[in-house]
């Protein structure tokens, strides 16, 4: 979203400074898992401000609809039934979508300038028309969000509603959230409104309650109440210490300069061997024969 | 008698030249994907997407017609005993000494090495390419191994990629190389001098 050219913190594919003069507060989502009861006006409210309409699917005989993110579907309920206590059952529906990660692992691994921005207010945006189809922020998500489009080959997410947030509106799952599982504001103010959501939770006997912004990616975006903090793989294996593998680190942070640099010096080494031996000439034999 | 001896015939040329092109290509276009720095590259190709399109194409071409010519030039790329003294002197080799260094087949030790290279190198290309070929394959592949493909492709991309610097390198180097591979002949003294033992071969002298 251009709307926002300007509070850029960084770039994909870019080994300059982003435009990052203007600055601002940096926001959050937070969902409240114990407050949420899976109705999916987050997932109508999502879209209809994005214009969105997935193909109808087929049931698997569980709640979730439709059954994984796609272009289409950039948010999804995920429903599971725990039993935590022994003959307690509990429903645990999480909202899946971006994580909008303070340190973007699809962002490191894009090669194309510009198609992964996130803005100084932390919201992570892909902007298609730079994207090339590549997969390779598939590979840098730790929560396994983006999707190609297989109608046009491009990357597809929640956009945290980049251009409501952007002329201060809140984005449209919150809007539209009726029980107020979800909210939005400056992350500091969301976590102070977690911390008396857990001590709530706390209360009410859920004695591992906690705040979910996983310090692995740097703290998220989007950060979710949770029931048990201390599994969060009960909640459709959300990663408990989320982070970027080592293999795209080791891909874009070393190998990609060091190689580069290697074979230029490859070159290099080719052309002063040229100018100190000089060529291998065989003239001498060429007359004594 | 003529001076020219025959190195490489019509259709070896051919095939050499199909696969370097196509090298060629398909390293501009994967240094584009690779870092910043070369993404101005993809204006080649047509830009980002049609890079990213174009890509895996031009390299299954190439994994192809390199494996014809692998075929072709197997049993000459033998590493011999004579091969590794010759790979012990490498620095009088480089430094134009050439007196008294053992006798030279077809192919010398450092041409033998590049062809294993490659060898190993195209076909590790070919299988971790696909499982990062997107739209068609990737899906088919865990993210894991996916990332795993895209480590193993840019470090393969990269040994080739010296290789293939060494080996345009020498062929400018040594003077009366490249005709081999334009021309398919070269000079009797050309192959007496670095090919001995494949001189006498073809001559009987």
């Amino acid at each position: 979203m251009a709307l926002q050219s300007l509070d850029i913190k960084a770039r994909s594919a870019t080994t300059t400074p982003a435009p990052g003069a203007r600055g601002t507060i940096p926001v959050a989502k937070l969902i409240d898992i114990s407050k949420c009861i899976g109705c999916k006006a987050c997932q109508v409210a999502c879209m209809e401000w994005n214009d969105l309409r997935d193909e109808v699917g087929t049931n698997a005989g569980t709640y979730d609809n439709p059954r994984d993110l796609t272009d289409q579907s950039w948010t999804v309920m995920r429903f599971s039934e725990v039993e935590v206590q022994q003959g307690k059952l509990e429903w645990l529906i999480r909202k899946d979508g971006c994580m909008h990660c303070a340190d973007p692992g699809c962002l490191k691994a894009c090669p194309s300038p510009g198609a992964i921005v996130q803005y100084a207010n932390g919201i992570v945006d892909f902007h298609e028309e730079h994207c090339i189809g590549c997969g390779y922020c598939l590979t840098g998500c730790p929560f396994n969000i983006p999707r190609i489009s297989k109608k046009d080959s491009k990357a597809y997410k929640c956009t945290l509603c980049s251009d409501r947030v952007a002329v201060g509106l809140e984005p449209a799952c919150v809007k539209t959230c009726p029980t107020g599982a979800i909210v939005f504001g400056s992350k500091e103010d969301m976590i102070h409104h977690a911390e008396g959501r857990v001590a709530d939770l706390k209360e009410r006997g859920y004695a591992n309650a906690g705040l979910y912004d996983p310090q692995g990616v740097g703290g998220t975006h989007v950060m979710y109440v949770l029931q048990h903090a201390d599994q969060p793989e009960l909640y459709s294996n959300l990663p408990k210490d989320p982070s970027i593998s080592p293999l795209v680190g080791l891909w874009t942070g070393i190998a990609k300069p060091l190689m580069s640099l290697g074979v230029g010096l490859a070159v290099f080494a080719g052309f002063f061997h040229f100018v100190t031996a000089g060529p291998k000439e065989v003239e001498e034999e060429e007359k004594a024969d | 008698m003529s001076t020219f001896i025959q190195r490489y015939t019509a259709r070896e040329r051919i095939n050499h030249w199909i696969v370097a092109i196509t090298f060629i290509l398909a390293a501009l276009s994967g240094l584009a994907l690779f870092h910043p720095a070369f993404f101005f590259l993809v204006n080649l190709f047509g830009g980002g997407p049609w890079t990213r399109i174009l890509h895996p194409f031009i390299g299954v071409v190439m994994f192809l017609f390199f494996m014809v010519m692998a075929v072709r030039f197997w049993g000459l790329n033998r590493i011999t005993p004579a091969d590794r003294e010759w790979r012990k002197r490498i620095k009088d080799v480089l430094c134009n000494r050439d007196h008294g260094l053992p006798e030279v087949g077809k192919y010398n030790a450092g041409q033998k090495y590049l062809f294993w290279i490659m060898v190993v190198s195209i076909p590790v290309l070919l299988l971790s390419g696909i499982v990062i070929w997107q739209p068609w394959f990737a899906p088919f592949f865990p993210i894991w191994l996916m990332r795993v493909a895209v480590v193993v492709h840019a470090l393969a991309a990269w040994i080739i990629i010296l290789g293939i610097v060494v080996h345009v390198y020498a062929a400018i180097w040594v003077r009366g190389t490249v005709r081999a591979m334009t021309r398919g002949t070269v000079s009797e003294a050309w192959a007496k001098h670095h090919h001995r033992a494949w001189y006498r071969q073809m001559t009987g002298k």
